[in-house]
């Protein structure tokens, strides 16, 4: 009897919400010593009255190890903050003039496409190649091991000069039936391979043979049971990798897909070899022209952030998106718990009041 | 319990019909180790088998080959007469395509030890994938169905909860009601105790013992002797391979003749 009333008890001082699953949070402060840290004489709540418990409420622990660092961390964040925006050098007039210029947004427009379309690309073939080397297939998987080996092996910068410059190797690209004059595509190269394709083939096929290995450690990474049990179920092989190992498989491939990602809208860079003029090559052209070095590659960097910003946003709720079923709860989005504050605040503004 | 009060809707929801298992000089080496060592067994339509026998004597090995996770190297497994894996022409056995293994496979439901329910769905939705997915059922009948099936094993209120919030007990009778799913004529169950605390033991015993009364073929690979002998219409006995004893439970745990039968209940009851 007395042991239920303290368990209760317990309970109650959980904050709402929380499962009460005491062994995946062992020693809790609040678990134990309930009164000011001694557990009562008689070892029984009734003492406390059931309206006196119905009112304990969770104080969360203070930390203040964590609230030093916390503190000397952000001073050193606005130091360097301030350091750099009062200093003039910077020319920070500058970078605000040129960094809505419209050369500029075209170049910015310029490494979104190539990013968004070689990066689609990139990811679609890297799970077919992935797919196909854990095929069981021989033939399959030896092609995707040889297309990774290829792509891996030549240096980007060489890959987009060949496709760039494949109107000179090779005059015209007819794709037609072998030994028949039935010919279903037949142009010139050059008319074909323009900066944006090649651009894009350069990016996408170069992204492919790194993004299958990628995915491919994901899928490995998922327990073998799992393909087990959906076999023993008679679910079919495509729905097995698309619906059941891929999805799990998401949580280990996520995290270095958004590496790749944010690194290709950089990588976009490397296309100035095919004078396709993207948002580095367009600043690298006007401080060609102006001298004003800094203040222009602050400009990209500043849209780099950007980009960065709004790709670690969305790679925050997709990781959560796919931690469904992955973990016991999942924590609150950074939005819920300013809403939760807000309220709690509320609540406890109008107590003072009342 | 709630599964206890069951057992109507039970065999409502799923189909009293079982089938014929039937094993017949069944090989199987891995390597240099000789796991199956010509295995004959036939299992009445609609009967409950335990098989029993110490670790590493083939008794998952047998199961797996039952819906052919595991092709056999000599012999034949056969549910109603139609052998698993296999088409026969005269003396040849030609291998089936995945689609058609896939089929044969909706017949025979599977509940693994560690459950290996798909982490990422929630309850409901790993009961309603294989309808889906390997039936075609459209979603809302699978989901419905699903539903059904819960309620049978006493989850209706688990439905949207994913398998990790669950208990090991909860999650096995979804394992369950997502073999159940694909109105099975077999059921195997791989020591579906084993990986349970005491307690939720008897809530997943209670449940096959629903299905025990349901109509569908039960063979089960256990170590709960008292259980075996409650249930099983048959009680089967292997060691290194082979099935050293079989017949009534009465007979097999109650007076077992073989020696090494004795043994094993002795180390059992020991322990
Ligand atoms: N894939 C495999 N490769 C090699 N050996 C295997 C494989 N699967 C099983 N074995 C071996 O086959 C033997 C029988 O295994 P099996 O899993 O059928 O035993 P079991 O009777 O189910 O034992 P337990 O009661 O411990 O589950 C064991 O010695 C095991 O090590
Ligand atoms: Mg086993």
């Amino acid at each position: 009897m007395t042991l239920t009333a303290r368990d209760a008890a317990s309970r109650t001082l959980r904050t709402s919400g929380e499962e009460s699953c005491a062994s995946d949070m062992p020693g809790r402060p609040e678990d134990d010593g309930v009164e000011g840290g001694g557990a009562p004489a008689d070892r029984s709540l009734d003492a406390l009255g059931e309206d006196r418990i119905e009112r304990l409420r969770v104080a969360p622990a203070r930390r203040p190890v964590r609230r030093a660092v916390v503190t000397i961390v952000g001073v050193l964040v606005l130091a360097a903050l301030v350091a750099i925006a009062l200093n003039p050098r910077w020319e920070w007039g500058v970078v605000g003039s040129w960094f809505l210029a419209r050369s500029i947004i075209r170049g910015l427009g310029e490494t979104l496409k190539l990013t968004v379309l070689s990066g689609v690309l990139g990811f679609g073939l890297g799970l077919v190649l992935a797919l196909m080397r854990l095929s069981r297939s021989r033939l399959a998987s030896g092609l995707s091991w040889t297309f990774s080996w290829i792509f891996r092996s030549t240096p980007l910068l060489v890959q987009m000069l060949i496709w760039f410059n494949l109107g000179y190797l090779y005059d015209r690209i007819v794709v037609g039936v072998p030994f028949t004059n039935l010919s279903i595509l037949d142009a010139r190269t050059s008319d074909l391979m323009t900066p944006l394709v090649a651009a894009v083939l350069g990016l996408g096929l170069h992204q492919a043979a790194y993004a299958s290995e990628l995915i491919r450690g994901g899928i490995l990474s998922v327990d073998a049971g799992q393909v087990e049990a959906a076999s023993a179920l008679g679910i079919p092989a495509r729905d097995r990798n698309l619906r059941i190992v891929l999805p799990q498989a998401m949580r280990a491939i996520l995290p270095s897909a958004f590496n790749e990602v944010i690194g290709l809208v950089k990588g976009t860079a490397i296309v100035y070899v095919i004078a396709h003029a993207e948002l580095f090559f367009t600043v690298q052209l006007i401080y060609g022209r102006t001298q004003q070095v800094l203040p222009m590659l602050m400009v990209a960097t500043l849209w780099y952030i950007v980009i960065t910003s709004l790709l670690s946003i969305a790679q925050y709720y997709i990781e959560r998106h796919f931690a469904k079923g992955a973990v016991r709860t999942l924590p609150p989005t950074p939005l819920q718990r300013l809403r939760a504050n807000l309220t709690g605040l509320r609540s406890k503004s109008t107590e003072v009041r009342a | 319990m709630t599964a206890l009060e069951t057992t109507t809707s039970t065999a409502a929801v799923t189909a009293p019909r079982g089938g014929r298992v039937e094993v017949r000089a069944a090989h199987k080496a891995y390597g240099d180790l000789e796991v199956l060592r010509g295995v004959d067994l036939t299992v009445e339509p609609g009967t409950v088998t335990a098989i029993l026998g110490p670790s590493g004597s083939g008794k998952s090995t047998l199961l797996r080959t039952l819906n052919h996770l595991e092709a056999l190297d000599r012999g034949v497994v056969a549910i109603d007469g139609e052998i698993m894996g296999y088409r026969r022409r005269d003396d040849l056995l030609l291998e089936l395509s995945e689609k058609d293994v896939l089929r044969q496979r909706t017949e025979v439901g599977m509940v693994f030890q560690q459950f290996h329910l798909f982490g990422h769905m929630t309850a409901l939705q790993n009961v309603a994938e294989a309808p889906r997915r390997a039936l075609g059922v459209p979603k809302r009948e699978a989901l419905a169905r699903g539903r059904e099936l819960l309620e049978t094993v006493g989850l209706a209120a688990k439905a949207d909860v994913y398998p990790r919030q669950l208990s090991g007990g909860q999650q096995q009778r979804v394992a369950i009601a997502r073999a159940l799913a694909l109105r099975p004529k077999v059921l195997l169950f791989d020591e579906p105790t084993s990986a349970l605390d005491p307690e939720l033991v008897e809530e997943v015993l209670a449940v096959i013992r629903d299905l025990a009364s349901a109509g569908t073929t039960l063979l089960i690979v256990t170590h709960e002797i008292a259980f075996a002998r409650d249930v099983a219409d048959h009680v089967v006995f292997m060691d290194g391979g082979r099935i050293v004893e079989q017949g009534p439970p009465e007979q097999v745990i109650g007076a077992p003749r073989h020696e090494r039968t004795r043994g094993f209940l002795q180390r059992i009851h020991a322990a």
